[in-house]
């Protein structure tokens, strides 16, 4: 059933009732799907997108690539889990290439999200490297361009 | 001072403004109106087939194609009506590239109807069959279809509008405005009463690809039909792509001969990027055809249901993205309805005698919309006729 996946992924909104009609199923199968999903941690959460560059908080973000030592046993895994439990870390992947892992990083100014790298992440034990990217405009995210939304254009056109 | 009355043309004076057309004009002065009227996609024609046409550009590609079309490009649609009706063609005989699904129309009409001759057309249908039968001499003979054969054309009905005169019959399925199709076996009935007959069908296909209870199939695909039948199809429903103005006609080469003539004469060609653009279309698209329709058939599968639970019973439709939704049972006329609800609810759809006389009682309600417009819509809806029904 990962069509109700593709729903929600693409608008987490849609309420089971209206994803049965769509699909043409019962009310109650969909819930119980979903809350399968939810138990199964397939679907891991729900969030809006937000474009804080439309809002007055004071918002950076940033994609660092880090350098790391693998650990015997654990590999990555340890290292990741000592990032990611940081609040200001919003993504963590492990990558192929040359680097190892890719944190995104969000804080309210340069300096907060500089001091975090050089205060945090820096000293961590295996780090061996970092190197930060400063984003300097989001134009699509998760699917979605972060433009102005467009009005309906299209014309009356007799058909 | 010069008489306009004595120097234009009678047939084009005698033609009706077109039904819609006066609830556009309205609906373009009003604002903040949730609009279920378009009758084009709401998707932008995908990013690979714009890419193709700028390149067209950007290699200055800006001359005239040949009369008939690109090559590669009827070579494209014949591959591609194989691939998905199983129809076979011959590119270089039996294809026109044409300006949009309604030159294609107007071509099969104006290429083979004499004054005098007959053209059935089933209603409610889309508006333009009519004049452009008038503007070639013709004379339309309407069959008014009924929302008890599910808006389908039947034989019984096609026998009796026959006549000696009968030049064609226009056949537009998927349909534009009740979104009805006709299965295999419809057409078979349809084609039992053509096969010895004279008689031409023009098959506008232009929904062909838009069918969400099982395949289009095409009434040239049955014995006998193919030496009789101009399919009109094109690009704009099936790819997003009604503003490039790009459609075509297939036909045996007898009959595309013709037709290839008035095109020469009054067209000379197709715009060529759009030209560009198809090919890549007909080329890399099958999955964007499928994105979308699987997008229409969710909405469908919505706005039936939400039309139902506000009380208004839509004919369930099969086929291109509209639903017939019945709005008979208030005491009004379709106008009256759809005029109180575009003033009182701010919603708009459109009076289905816009389609035909027989349209009405019943009201066109697009859904090229996203499920969020649709689902606003509904809801003004439904406390509108809460409102009507306490009254």
């Amino acid at each position: 059933m990962d069509k109700i996946l593709q729903m929600l992924e693409s608008d987490a909104r849609l309420t089971p009732a209206q994803i049965a009609t769509m699909l043409e199923k019962e009310e109650g199968d969909i819930k119980n799907t979903i809350k399968q999903y939810e138990k199964e941690g397939v679907i891991v959460g729900y969030q809006a997108l937000v474009d804080w560059d439309k809002t007055d908080r004071e918002y950076v973000s940033a994609v660092i690539e880090v350098k790391v030592v693998p650990q015997p046993d654990r590999g990555f895994d340890k290292i990741a889990e000592k990032i990611y439990h940081y609040d200001e870390v919003k993504s963590l992947y492990l990558m192929s290439g040359s680097y190892d892992l890719q944190v995104i990083l969000e804080g309210k100014t340069l300096k907060e999200v500089a001091q975090f790298v050089a205060m945090k992440l820096a000293p961590l034990e295996y780090v061996t490297s970092t190197a930060t990217h400063f984003v300097l405009k989001k134009y699509k995210d998760k699917g979605v361009v972060y433009e102005a939304r467009e009005t309906d254009e299209r014309g009356n056109c007799e058909i | 001072m010069i008489d306009y009355s004595k120097i234009l043309s009678e047939r084009a004076c005698s033609l009706k403004p077109s039904g819609i057309r006066k609830f556009f004009d309205i609906l373009d002065e009003m604002k903040d109106v949730v609009s279920l009227t378009v009758g084009q996609p709401d998707f932008v024609t995908p990013w690979h087939i714009r890419e193709a046409a700028i390149e067209s550009l950007e290699k200055g590609r800006t001359y005239y194609t040949s009369n008939a079309g690109l090559t590669p490009l009827r070579e494209e649609i014949v591959a591609y009506m194989q691939r998905r009706f199983d129809l076979k063609y011959n590119a270089k005989e039996e294809v026109l590239v044409t300006v949009g699904g309604s030159e294609a129309i107007d071509l099969a009409i104006r290429a083979t109807v004499n004054p005098g001759d007959e053209v059935i057309i089933p209603q409610p249908s889309f508006v333009c069959y009519e004049p452009i039968t008038v503007m070639a001499g013709g004379t339309p003979v309407i069959i008014p279809l009924k929302a008890e054969n599910n808006f389908k054309l039947t034989a019984d009905e096609l026998r009796a509008a026959i006549t000696p005169r009968t030049k064609m019959l226009v056949l537009p399925f998927p349909n534009n405005p009740t979104g009805a199709i006709m299965n295999a076996d419809d057409l078979k009935e349809i084609a039992d009463v053509l096969r010895d007959t004279n008689i031409l069908v023009l098959s506008d296909e232009i929904y062909a690809e838009l069918t969400y209870t099982g395949k289009h199939i095409s009434i040239a695909s049955l014995d006998g039909m193919r030496e009789r039948t101009i399919i009109a199809s094109g690009f704009s429903k099936a790819y997003a792509m009604t503003g490039w103005r790009l459609g075509y006609t297939l036909a045996p080469k007898e009959i595309t001969a013709q037709m290839f003539k008035v095109h020469q004469y009054g067209i000379m060609c197709a715009p060529t990027v759009s030209q560009f653009a198809a090919i890549e279309a007909l080329r890399a698209g099958d999955s964007d055809i499928e994105y979308m329709k699987d997008e229409y058939n969710r909405r469908r599968l919505y706005i039936t249901s939400g039309f139902a639970s506000a009380g208004i019973e839509c004919f369930k439709p099969e086929g291109a993205f509209y639903v017939f939704a019945n709005v008979g049972g208030f005491g009004m006329t379709s106008e009256e309805f759809c005029t109180k609800l575009l003033y009182e609810a701010g919603v708009a759809i459109v009076p289905g005698n816009a389609f035909g006389e027989c349209g009405e009682g019943f009201a066109r309600v697009s859904y090229a919309y996203s499920v969020n417009h649709i689902s606003t819509a509904i809801e003004k809806i439904d406390q509108f006729v809460k409102k009507l029904k306490n009254n």
